[in-house]
């Protein structure tokens, strides 16, 4: 009996949902009275777990799982699971871990239960609180197989660090050849990603055309925030069909989002609901949208958000 | 090409989200069913399928005699055929049993569903399907392009898109982008009419494995009012995302 998490890297360096899952699956492992480790794929700096609480890291070291394909990723993970006798495998809720999640369940044998951000209370009955009806409700899901695969949501449990240092073994799962091979990617380099920003700041119809987005990237750039939009604006092609976030484009579960010239509408709404803290801006007061949100200003985005600019560069210099 | 469309019979978005029998049950109560919205643009997908390469395309559920509605919906849009499970549909696991067996049975080459449903947010069934049937899969699926027995599709990746090729048999999770929103197909009054004649049949479970139950539902907090600030005092603002929220 034991945790295994699968801790995702992008060139080499950890990515924040791998100390998401570290945290979580090492709580559960103290819970469960047993040892937690990870499973890591070229990861530099392997070891650097252990400050999270995991005891061991199985590294693949191994150019022909540079690129991610879930099959592949999948069948490494169940070795994984299984050499270490792993009755509970902790993953993120990335869009690759999402891929490879129903195909790991299955080689397990296992129930899986997405979007989850708590620990079990119990871990006999090891039942989990998630995110559900996209994000208007929380379910309660008891996972009663042998085997259990555990989804984290981005930003639910937190990261608790624990100054420890974790042992690295190599570990070299099969590597043949996934059914689907990838042709070719094309992705922004350097842009922080919807999936990955801590903060995002979106835009919608209110901003009038896509002449006005520089505000909105510029205040993205001051916050180190990733840039979005609403469907309307992606619709219209303002911005590109990857910055639609809502109930058909990309959820959004950062710390904060910045809703400028947005009137949310349901399915926006139900979309980035996952995120913490929302702030809005709009001229309408009784835009919908101030119903959901935490902090609103009700003024016109192009005198607020340049003032906003300047004030955050401001606190932002002065550290 | 025989296509099989996975079907999810949803509350629609707009739908007040409610729970009964001591909060273990969602409460149906007044509430309007769709087909799920990911769902949609996968039909829409295979539609053209039908139409330009002769492609026989068929629906299924799993779930009870109350999911009808929803598949006679999908018939209208232009499937041949409806297939319902007729098992109340437990979890994610079981479901994806249920129509990896008919999917198998059936000699289907590709199986089409939605990446997630906006019910249960399990996001698992097309991923399940697929390793239970020994098929390939491709997940976020906004593009999708067959000739023979090859296929190339686009994925929606983290901070961009990937094209991918695989053969069959093949199970999509598709969303958004598989089609435009624009090209979405309603269903039109002869569709509807054709749609009663279609056939719509019942078949018996094989009751395949549950791994796990939804047992609870909770209703999240009621939100508190929203904390204004004048436009005048945007100072004011960032001092509370810093000091209160802590969130820059």
């Amino acid at each position: 009996m034991s945790v295994l998490v699968y801790t995702e890297s992008e060139q080499g360096k950890y990515k924040k949902s791998a100390f998401e899952v570290a945290s979580y699956g090492s709580a559960l492992a103290e819970k469960m009275g047993t040892g937690v480790s990870a499973v890591a794929f070229n990861a530099e700096d392997a070891g650097a777990l252990g400050n999270y609480g995991v005891g061991k890291v199985l590294q693949v070291s191994d150019a022909s799982f540079e690129s991610f394909t879930a099959a592949k990723y999948a069948k490494a993970i169940a070795a994984a699971a299984k050499q270490e006798n792993a009755t509970v495998v902790v993953l993120s809720s990335s869009a690759n871990s999402k891929y490879l999640a129903p195909l790991l369940a299955v080689e397990l044998e296992a129930g899986y239960a997405s979007n989850v951000i708590a620990l079990p209370d119990d871990v006999s009955n090891f039942k989990v609180k998630r995110n559900a009806f996209t994000n208007k409700a929380y379910a309660f899901t008891s996972i009663s197989s042998d085997i259990k695969l555990v989804g984290v949501s981005n930003n639910s449990f937190g990261v608790t660090e624990k100054g420890g240092s974790a042992t690295v073994e190599p570990f070299a799962p099969d590597a043949s050849a996934d059914g689907v091979s990838v042709d070719g990617q094309d992705k922004a380099a350097g842009k922080v990603t919807i999936a990955d920003a801590d903060i995002v700041v979106s835009g919608g119809r209110g901003l009038k055309g896509p002449e006005n987005w520089n505000m909105v990237e510029e205040l993205a750039d001051v916050l180190g925030a990733a840039t979005a939009c609403s469907k309307p604006v992606s619709d219209m092609g303002w911005r590109p069909h990857s910055e639609h976030v809502g109930q058909t484009g990309k959820p959004v579960a950062s710390n904060l989002y910045i809703a400028i010239g947005i009137s949310g509408a349901i399915q926006h709404l139900a979309g980035i609901n996952a995120s913490k803290v929302k702030v809005v801006i709009n001229t309408d007061p009784e835009a919908p949208f101030f119903k959901a949100a935490d902090y609103g200003v009700v003024g016109d985005a192009f005198t607020v958000v340049p003032q906003l600019i300047e004030k955050l560069k401001a606190f932002k210099a002065a550290g | 090409m025989k296509i099989l469309v996975c079907i999810s019979h949803v509350p629609d978005t707009t739908s007040k989200i409610n729970f009964a029998e001591g909060d273990t049950k969602f409460d149906a109560n007044g509430v309007q069913f769709v087909i799920n919205p990911n769902d949609e643009f996968g039909l829409t997908r295979a539609m053209w399928f039908k139409e330009k390469q002769g492609a026989s395309v068929d629906v299924i559920n799993v779930g009870g005699a109350e999911t009808e509605p929803t598949l006679r919906k999908a018939l209208a849009i232009g499937a041949d055929k409806a297939i319902r499970v007729n098992t109340e549909a437990k979890d994610g696991y079981q479901v994806a049993g249920e129509l990896a067996k008919v999917a198998q049975d059936g000699g289907y080459d590709l199986i089409i569903g939605g990446r997630e449903s906006i019910d249960y947010n399990g996001g698992m069934v097309p991923g399940m399907v697929a390793a239970m049937m020994g098929a390939s899969f491709i997940n976020n699926c906004i593009g999708l392009e067959v000739d023979g027995s090859s296929v190339t599709a686009s994925r929606e990746i983290d901070g961009g898109k990937e094209s991918v090729s695989t053969s069959f048999p093949l199970v999509v999770g598709g969303q958004k982008g598989i089609v435009d929103e624009s090209d979405l197909r309603i269903p039109n009054m002869r569709g509807i009419m054709m749609a009663r004649q279609k056939p719509l049949e019942v078949v018996e479970p094989s009751g395949t494995a549950v791994k796990s139950a939804s047992v609870q539902f909770e209703k999240p907090a009621p939100k508190g009012a929203v904390k204004l600030v004048d436009p005048e005092n945007l100072d004011e603002l960032i001092s509370l995302l810093h000091n209160e929220a802590k969130v820059i």
